[in-house]
Parts: structure tokens; sequence; C-alpha cells
């Protein structure tokens, strides 16, 4: 499985190194709503919740985006056929299609993350390090795992384009309840106590019960 | 007294159907080892609709369907692997070039990159192997997607209008590896009825889903399989 997974994996890295359809729209579209926000807002600066809401509604969007083109390719001239062909586990296409998200979204936040505190954070992102890492590195776990199994569901569905935010949005809010508190003290000029552990912890189980049920689920997602 | 071997292909009474539309009506056949059938009928008899049954790709509604051994679909994970198919798709990513899209099912099927490169050559292609499919003609892309389909030396070959799009010198190419020559048990969907008949041991010709021609391809009713394009 784990073979049929890098192979799955590279074909999506090398088809998005030469498109650049993914992450680089992402990353513009996150650029955008910050801008968007800086003037909707009428502030030079947010901190705290504000700033914490704002950044994580964005990647959320943003991962929406890129949950969307997970199986673009898959789509054009019938290429999953080829795939469910194969003698393969299909869950190894799942955790395939959940690493190539994961890597859209880091590639996302090297770019996004500064911008944010350029364009919007007034506290600075000096104080917020490691911490923030941690945060973004099991947030982006949970997209990827959330955002591929919704994928997967909507790979051959008609209006795939209005399924996946109906479907992925709400499925992110627990995980936004918990990233955005996570963060927030850490997007202060004067950080207090913060529940950091317990909201990381929440986040480590909402990202392990996705990952089994994808697990458990994929292979009947792509039955006909 | 020796035992028969089993069929690679045996329907019987199978059914399909999308949602109220019936696609294919109580079809039944059976295809021995090394055998081509051939399957005629005009657009929307059902014949896509038996092929991507037969790959594993659409569940029987109903009926009996065993391929390779395997029943489908509970065992279609048997039969997966050993088939290959070549369809009105590619199945091929028009992003990658032409040798990537072969390493990439290559390593699905744990095929090495060196059978790649021998079907490259096969195909006539190992001229344009690094350009992306994309850029590539109609014939050229078909070309490539024969060579996928035999990637892995599948003894079963669903086979639907392999030579649409190819002229003759490309078609002659692709005979050792897909035509009768390949000694794989074969099935053909074709419009081409004299070709069919000439390469079929049996043929079976749909309309509206149902069998009405089926039998060995000597002494097959020609005027009858004609009639299903009138």
């Amino acid at each position: 499985m784990i073979r049929a997974a890098w192979a799955i994996l590279w074909k999506d890295l090398r088809i998005e190194l030469r498109t650049r359809e993914s992450a680089p729209a992402m990353a513009l579209f996150s650029l955008t709503v910050f801008v968007l926000f800086h003037f909707g807002l009428r502030r030079n600066s947010i901190d705290g919740a504000l700033a914490s809401g704002v950044l994580w509604v964005t990647v959320l969007l943003a991962a929406v985006l890129g949950v969307n083109r997970l199986f673009a390719a898959e789509r054009e001239e019938r290429a999953l056929d080829g795939i469910l062909l194969a003698p393969i586990d299909r869950t190894a296409i799942y955790l395939a299609k959940a690493a190539a998200l994961f890597l859209y979204l880091v590639l996302l936040e090297l770019i996004a993350v500064p911008a944010f505190a350029i364009l919007l954070l007034g506290p600075g992102l000096g104080g917020a390090f490691p911490e923030l890492l941690a945060i973004l590195l099991v947030a982006d776990l949970g997209l990827a795992f959330v955002g591929a199994l919704v994928a997967g569901l909507a790979a051959e569905a008609r209006a795939r384009d209005i399924v996946v935010p109906l479907l992925l949005l709400p499925l992110y809010v627990p995980l936004l309840i918990a990233v955005a508190r996570a963060t927030e003290p850490f997007l202060t000029s004067h950080p207090g106590p913060h529940g950091l552990a317990k909201w990381l912890g929440f986040t480590g189980v909402y990202d392990t019960v996705f990952l089994l049920v994808a697990v458990a689920v994929f292979d009947y997602l792509l039955e006909d | 007294m020796t035992e028969e071997p089993s069929p690679v292909i045996a329907l019987e009474g199978l059914e399909r159907r999308f949602g109220d539309r019936p696609a294919l009506r109580g079809i039944s056949v059976t295809v021995g080892e090394g055998q081509t059938l051939a399957v005629f009928g005009s657009n929307g008899a059902g014949k896509t609709t038996l092929l991507r049954v037969l790959a594993t790709l659409l569940r029987p509604d109903a009926g009996t369907v065993r391929v390779l051994g395997a029943s489908l679909p509970d065992e279609a994970w048997k039969a997966r692997g050993r088939i290959g198919f070549l369809g009105h798709e590619p199945l091929l990513y028009p992003d990658l070039s032409a040798r990537d899209n072969l390493l990439f099912h290559a390593r699905l099927h744990g095929v090495g990159a060196s059978r790649v490169d021998e079907l490259l050559a096969a195909v006539g292609m190992a001229h344009r192997a690094r350009d992306p499919v994309r850029e590539l003609s109609r014939g050229m892309v078909q070309r490539i997607a024969a060579a996928r389909a035999v990637l892995h030396d599948p003894p079963l070959l669903l086979l639907d209008e392999p030579r649409a799009g190819l002229d003759p010198a490309a078609a002659e190419k692709l005979d050792p590896l897909i035509g009768r020559a390949s000694g794989r048990t074969r099935v053909l969907v074709t419009h081409d009825t004299e070709r069919g008949l000439h390469e079929a041991d049996a043929v079976l010709g749909l309309r509206a889903g149902s069998a009405v021609v089926a039998g060995p391809a000597a002494g097959a009713d020609a005027a009858a399989i004609r009639e299903l394009y009138s």
C-alpha cells in the first residue's frame, strides 16, 4: 500500500510542478482574503481572537480550493479508472491525496502566515514560535485527512464544486474552534495563560478519528 | 478424461441498470482462454457498459459474472491487475509525459522501468516519450494508451474500438500487443463488422442492452450483425 501511495503522490506532485494549479492558487487566494480583511475591517492591525479567527478562516477557505482540485487530474481522460484497475489497496489513493493536500497547505502557510503578519497582525509573530509551528502541523494534518476524504466522496459527483464546501466546512468547525483557541494567546502583545496542550490534544484526537474513519470507508467511496 | 479448462469469462443473466434505464439485460456468454469475443451494436447498445462490468469498474445488478476465475463484484480484487483495458478515454494524465504516465502505471502494477522503455519502442513512441501527452496527436495518445493496457502483461484484454484514430501503420504496430497475435483472451468492441468477424471466435450483438446475436463467429449471420446498426 505504501508503494502505491508513493507512486500516486509522486504523480500528483509531478503534475502540480508542471501545472502549478493548486498550491499557488491557494496562496494567492489567502493573500487576496487578507487584503480584503485589511480594507473590510478598516483597522491597521488586529490581534488576539480576531487575528486568530481571520488567519484560520482564511486557511480553511484556501484548503477548500485545494480539496476541490485534489481529483481534478483523475477526472480528466478518466485517469481514475487507470488507478482503480491496478491491484492496489484503494486506501493508498486516500493516503496519497491526504499527503498531497498536506504539502500544499504547508506551502500555502509558508507564504500566507508571513503575509498575514505584515498585512494584518499588530503584535508580530516573533513570540508565537515554536508553538505556532506545532499548531499549524496538527491543523494541517486534520485539514488534509478530512479534505482528502471529502474529495474522494465528491470525486465523481456532478455538483462537486457545491458538494465539497457544503460537506467540508461543517466538518472543519471543531478543528477551527480548537486551532483558533490554541493560536489566540500567541497573537497578542501580552500573552496570558494558554491551554495549548488541551487544544493540541483535541486536534490530535480529531485528526486520528478522521484518519481512522477515512481508512475504513475510502474503499467504498470509489465503488460505482 | 481431461477436464475442460474453466472459461476466462463466464456471464449468466448479467443485468445492469443506470437508475430506471436498463443498460444490460440478461447477457449470457462464455469466452475461453486465448479466444476473442467481438461485441457489436450501435451507440448506446450497452457495449461499453459490458466492458466496464468485466473490468470491475461497474458492479453488476444481477446475474453471475466470473472473470479470470473471480466472481464479480465480491472477488473483483482477484481479477484486477490481470485485465488490460483500452477504452474510449486513454486513462492517461495529459500534463505528464508519455514515459511518466507509463512509469506511474508500472509502479502501480509492480512492473520495472525497462518494460516501459520496451513498450515505448514497440509502439513507435520512444522519440516522443518525454513530451506531455497533451501535445501528442490522437493516434499517438492511442498508442501510449495501448502500451499502458499491456504494461503488466495481462491475460485478458478489454478493447473498445482500439484502432480508433490510428493510421494503418500504427495499427499494425499495435497488433503484436493487442491483436490476435498477442495470444491473449480478448473482448473486442468494434463497429467494423468485417474485421470483427475476421478476428473473433465468438460474437455478441447487442441492441438496447439485450443480446440479439450470440454464438460462434464461424457461420455468424453477418447480415443480422449489420442490421444492428440500421
